[in-house]
């Protein structure tokens, strides 16, 4: 267990020194540039327009649609990584198992398709 | 010398090695993606009959730093409507993460920094957390065009990084192991790129549109929503966003060199090339890989949101669920799975 966890260990302390390095070079920004804010400088782009109403408005169901999908997927990947590993000792029976498990989200996918969830126009 | 090290404890020894490891495949990574910018404006000038940027130093070749440091010296702006503390954190994740991922990467026989028995998995992890850095910019800047571009942009990462899966499974298939290091042992024999010529297309394509670059680059598309999520960003902050990009095609380049393309074995392992150091084979094929990035880019028009959509989930995602299948059945089939 020790030595499990203590493989980890350049991984924390890499992420350590990438987050410090990140956070140092806008810092250093921040002190080297000159500080010269006002108002029109610090609104919104909007190709020389005010801005009309705020930013955060309903956005087109899609895009949640799509992350419901990706969620089922990503979920199969995650759940296709151990039996890809494994695949080796567990031999036929694990192979037909994992192909009834596909087919039966390929059915749901073919579901989706044919419902018009995968359709941008 | 000796009695220097006697006198530092073991464990505190061991914390310096491990920094030291990681300063040298840091600094030399930050250097690389500095020069991938300037490789890529050289091959793009070259592609189009330009010159490039020739003027800073010879051939241009001080021209990243000189960018570096007008950006450094640039003011930098928090618009007013946006929230402070995520504005500032969504490059310092981007820019974080896209460094950390180099980990677990090993750049010859022993040469990584951590050699985990997880190493493509956590690969996979630390390349999908990248959408946060996009989503966190687009939201926090209160502000339209970034909002749509960081909304498109996830849509964009999350559709192919189902196919990048399936993708990275069909070479488990083949190993049996989620080790870095197996998965290049295992290519000895012969590149995975022979065998699973499809995938390696599907993967490198998946790549492209992954890490936002050209022809899937809609998230940035400059005729249609000015920069994309970054647009309100400056100065460092803007910077951060720039590096970590460029660092993710680096990374990319590396998981298509590790998964496909043999990591750091030489094509023949015979007399000529096995001379080689395979750290230097491993930087050559990324720099392979870079080019066909940069080479793409110079070539194709931009796709359009719809196809782009539709090449992820109607042709990529089947296809690579079927080859996940079809691999897997021939290697029980003919008992090729590897124990």
């Amino acid at each position: 267990m020790q030595t499990l966890l203590l493989e980890y260990l350049p991984i924390l302390i890499f992420i350590g020194i990438a987050g410090a390095i990140a956070i140092a070079m806008v810092m250093a920004a921040f002190v080297a540039g000159r500080q010269k804010p006002y108002p029109e400088k610090l609104s919104a782009y909007e190709c020389g327009f005010e801005a009309f109403d705020d930013a955060r408005r309903k956005f087109d169901v899609r895009f949640y649609l799509v992350a419901i999908l990706f969620i089922i997927f990503d979920l199969e990947v995650a759940f296709l990584f151990p039996w890809a590993v494994a695949l080796g000792d567990i031999g036929v029976f694990g192979f037909l198992s994992m192909v009834v498990f596909l087919g039966v989200l390929t059915v749901g996918f073919i579901y989706e398709w044919m419902k018009g969830a995968l359709e941008w126009e | 010398m000796s009695s220097l090290i006697n006198l530092i404890p073991a464990p505190l020894w061991h914390l310096i090695m491990i920094v030291a490891g990681i300063l040298a495949i840091m600094v030399p990574l930050l250097v690389g993606v500095a020069y991938l910018t300037w490789a890529e404006r050289k091959v793009l000038g070259a592609m189009q009959m330009r010159k490039g940027p020739n003027v800073v130093g010879p051939f241009g070749l001080f021209q990243p730093f000189a960018d570096a440091l007008k950006l450094m010296t640039k003011e930098t702006i928090i618009p007013a409507g946006a929230n402070r503390l995520l504005f500032v954190a969504a490059p310092m994740l981007t820019f974080a993460l896209s460094l950390i991922a180099w980990a677990v990467v090993p750049f010859g026989e022993g040469l990584v920094l951590a050699d985990i028995n997880v190493g493509m998995l956590y690969l996979f992890a630390i390349s999908s957390l990248g959408v946060y850095g996009i989503i966190i910019a687009g939201w926090a800047s209160n502000s339209k065009y970034p909002f749509l571009g960081a909304l498109r942009s996830a849509a964009q990462m999350v559709s192919y990084e189902v196919s990048i899966g399936f993708v990275i499974v069909t070479v488990l298939l083949c190993v049996g192991s989620l080790n870095l290091t197996a998965i290049v042992k295992a290519q000895e024999g012969m590149w995975f790129f022979i065998p699973l010529f499809p995938m390696f297309i599907v993967f490198f394509i998946s790549g492209l549109a992954e890490t936002n670059r050209s022809p899937f680059d809609i998230p940035e598309g400059e005729s249609e929503i000015v920069a994309g999520f970054f647009v309100e960003y400056s100065s460092m902050a803007f910077a951060l966003f720039f590096l970590g990009e460029y660092a993710n095609m680096i990374l990319m380049s590396g998981m298509t060199t590790i998964l496909f393309l043999g990591g750091w074995l030489p094509p023949i392992a015979i007399a000529p090339f096995t001379w080689v150091p395979g750290p230097i084979w491993f930087i050559l094929k990324i720099c392979v890989c870079l080019f066909v990035f940069l080479w793409v880019r110079a070539t194709f028009p931009r796709y359009r949101y719809d196809q782009l959509m539709r090449l992820g989930w109607k042709v990529f995602l089947p296809f690579s669920l079927a080859w996940v299948v079809l691999t897997a059945g021939v290697l029980v089939a003919f008992d090729w799975v590897p124990k």
